[in-house]
């Protein structure tokens, strides 16, 4: 039910009571349909989006093009579930184009970021080449503007 | 000196509007929510904001047509003929005025000869019968009830028909109430129409809010075309009220005396607001949808919450209202709204202020977030309780 889906991705906090009235759907039924989306993994988890520069904690993100060797039988996936396992990883795609697999790398500073795709990301076997681009400044993440200049001008009664 | 000696009688006559009042109260409020919000909370999508900015780029700053872009008036010929299969030449039929408020000024003013009447169904628009009276013709206000879940029948409109009978106005899905017409009921309307020679305005501002029902244009009913003036704009379907564009449509005469006035006091619409109505027509569909969704959401939440409360509420199927009866507390509308003010700070608008039909209502707008609506639903039981 895509329209659940979608309002759990706005906001996941309403209550199945709530969202039961707002879809014209008993209660009980959405309580089950979220549990079964959470069951199959559908809903892969519930994520709070924090705007960090903000809150003064200092990281950097780097966007990594890393061009692969695909493997037999594999392809390309074997190569990418290793990535994937690293924690610094926050991000991976399989891409067209001129690279394979886009890497989005958070790290404290530039130094865990270098150090992570020469010792990490370069070793691995089947790993040809990296092109590291850092990220300078996050406007939109997740799909929320960062520093969203829109404000509320509204009259508070119009007719 | 007495200025208002020197005013027009007939401006003087008018009644200052009833939200005005309202307004100046809460807006110099902290922690207020407003249900009182005749407005999308909504900012126009991006991809037509962004397409003014390009045409201003371009150097579109100029005079329009009167009538308005040609482009324009082809796009809006083309969805009412995509949403409900009623034709209308680009070139003579359609007038593109500044909001709908606009269209139904020049409507009234090219219509009315002094003392001719127009029906007006109540609870309506605040402007319906200012603008009746300012073109000289008289309002005649014809009440709906929740009986009869505020549409109107042949029947009622009968009780009001005299021989000056010239115009009947309507507005569905309707403001405040949320009302919407089904086409059934619709037609006998239309046969009404006929059967007394009326002059049909169809203010349809709110069609595409329309909900678990589907809206039905008067103008496409069987020989309706050549006696309707449909009124219809961007401001509610595409978040565009600030920008001030609607457009009227009907057959060439009528249009062409609408356009006589428009082009001597509007001249045309802002081309600014015009650029971007085009690019609302030709790709700003996929956002309507997702913006209707979530009213529809937030109308049922809200519609629960009422009844909840225990305030009689019937199930409103378009625009964004919801229009709960507060009689239970033995509260005017006025009385419940200043008070629930006051001492909850929730905004909503007093019924009476759309017309005396509209007494022992409160018209809330859910044009704003769940979490507001959920929020506001609390403070409203709270208040609803002391009585």
């Amino acid at each position: 039910m895509k329209e659940l889906l979608e309002c759990l991705e706005r906001d996941h906090t309403q209550s199945p009571e709530q969202l039961a009235v707002m879809l014209n759907r008993p209660a009980p039924e959405i309580a089950a349909l979220i549990k079964q989306f959470q069951d199959e993994k559908i809903i892969l988890k519930y994520q709070t989006i924090i705007d960090w520069e903000k809150a003064g904690v200092d990281n950097v993100t780097a966007v990594i093009e890393v061009k692969i060797t695909p493997q037999r039988e594999v392809g390309f996936d074997a190569i990418a579930e290793r990535i994937c396992r690293y924690p610094e990883v926050r991000g991976l795609y399989l891409m067209s184009g001129g690279y394979d697999l886009s890497v989005t790398i958070e790290g404290a500073s530039l130094r865990d970021v270098a150090d992570f795709v020469s010792t990490k990301l370069s070793t691995i076997d089947g790993v040809v080449s990296t092109n590291t681009n850092f990220m300078l400044k996050k406007y939109k993440y997740a799909g929320v503007i960062i520093d969203d200049l829109e404000e509320e001008h509204r009259l508070v009664v119009s007719p | 000196m007495n200025w208002s000696e020197r005013l027009s009688p007939t401006v003087n006559a008018i009644p200052p509007s009833g939200i005005r009042r309202f307004f100046d109260i809460a807006a110099d409020m902290k922690g207020v929510i407003s249900l009182g919000v005749g407005e999308p909370d909504f900012v126009t999508p991006w991809h037509i904001r962004e397409s003014c900015i390009y045409g201003l780029h371009k150097g579109y700053t100029s005079y329009t047509s009167n009538y308005g872009l040609l482009e324009l008036r082809e796009e809006i010929v083309k969805s009412l003929y995509n949403d409900y299969q009623v034709t209308y030449d680009p070139r003579q039929e359609v007038l593109v005025t500044v909001g709908v408020s606009e269209a139904l000024d020049l409507a009234m003013r090219a219509l009315l000869s002094p003392g001719d009447e127009v029906l007006v169904p109540e609870p309506c628009y605040v402007s319906y019968k200012s603008c009746v009276t300012l073109a000289g013709g008289v309002a005649v206000t014809v009440p709906t009830s929740i009986d009869n879940q505020f549409c109107i029948t042949a029947d009622q409109l009968e009780a009001y028909v005299t021989p000056r009978t010239k115009v009947l106005l309507i507005g569905y899905p309707n403001n405040p109430t949320g009302a919407v017409m089904t086409r059934e009921a619709l037609m006998s309307i239309a046969a009404f129409a006929q059967k007394h020679d009326l002059i049909v305005i169809s203010d349809e501002i709110y069609a595409k809010l329309t909900y678990d029902a589907t809206h039905t244009c008067f103008s496409s009913l069987p020989d309706m075309r050549d006696r309707t003036i449909v009124l219809n704009g961007f401001s509610k379907a595409y978040a565009m009220t600030g920008w001030r564009i609607g457009y009227a449509a009907s057959n060439a005469d009528f249009i062409g005396a609408m356009t006589k006035i428009h082009q001597y006091t509007m001249l045309c619409t802002p081309i600014t607001a015009q650029v971007a109505a085009i690019e609302a027509l030709k790709r700003g569909e996929s956002q309507v949808t997702h913006m209707v969704t979530e009213y529809n959401q937030r109308r049922r939440l809200i519609l629960d919450g009422f009844r909840e409360i225990g305030l009689e509420c019937f199930e409103p199927k378009g625009a964004f209202y919801v229009f709960p009866s507060i009689k239970s507390t033995g509260l005017t509308s006025l009385e419940f709204a200043e008070q629930l003010l006051m001492s909850e700070k929730v905004a909503l608008v007093p019924g009476n202020a759309f017309g005396d039909s509209g007494e022992g209502f409160v018209r809330c707008s859910y044009a704003t977030s769940t979490k507001n609506i959920t929020e506001a639903l609390q403070r409203i039981g709270r208040f609803v309780a002391k009585f």
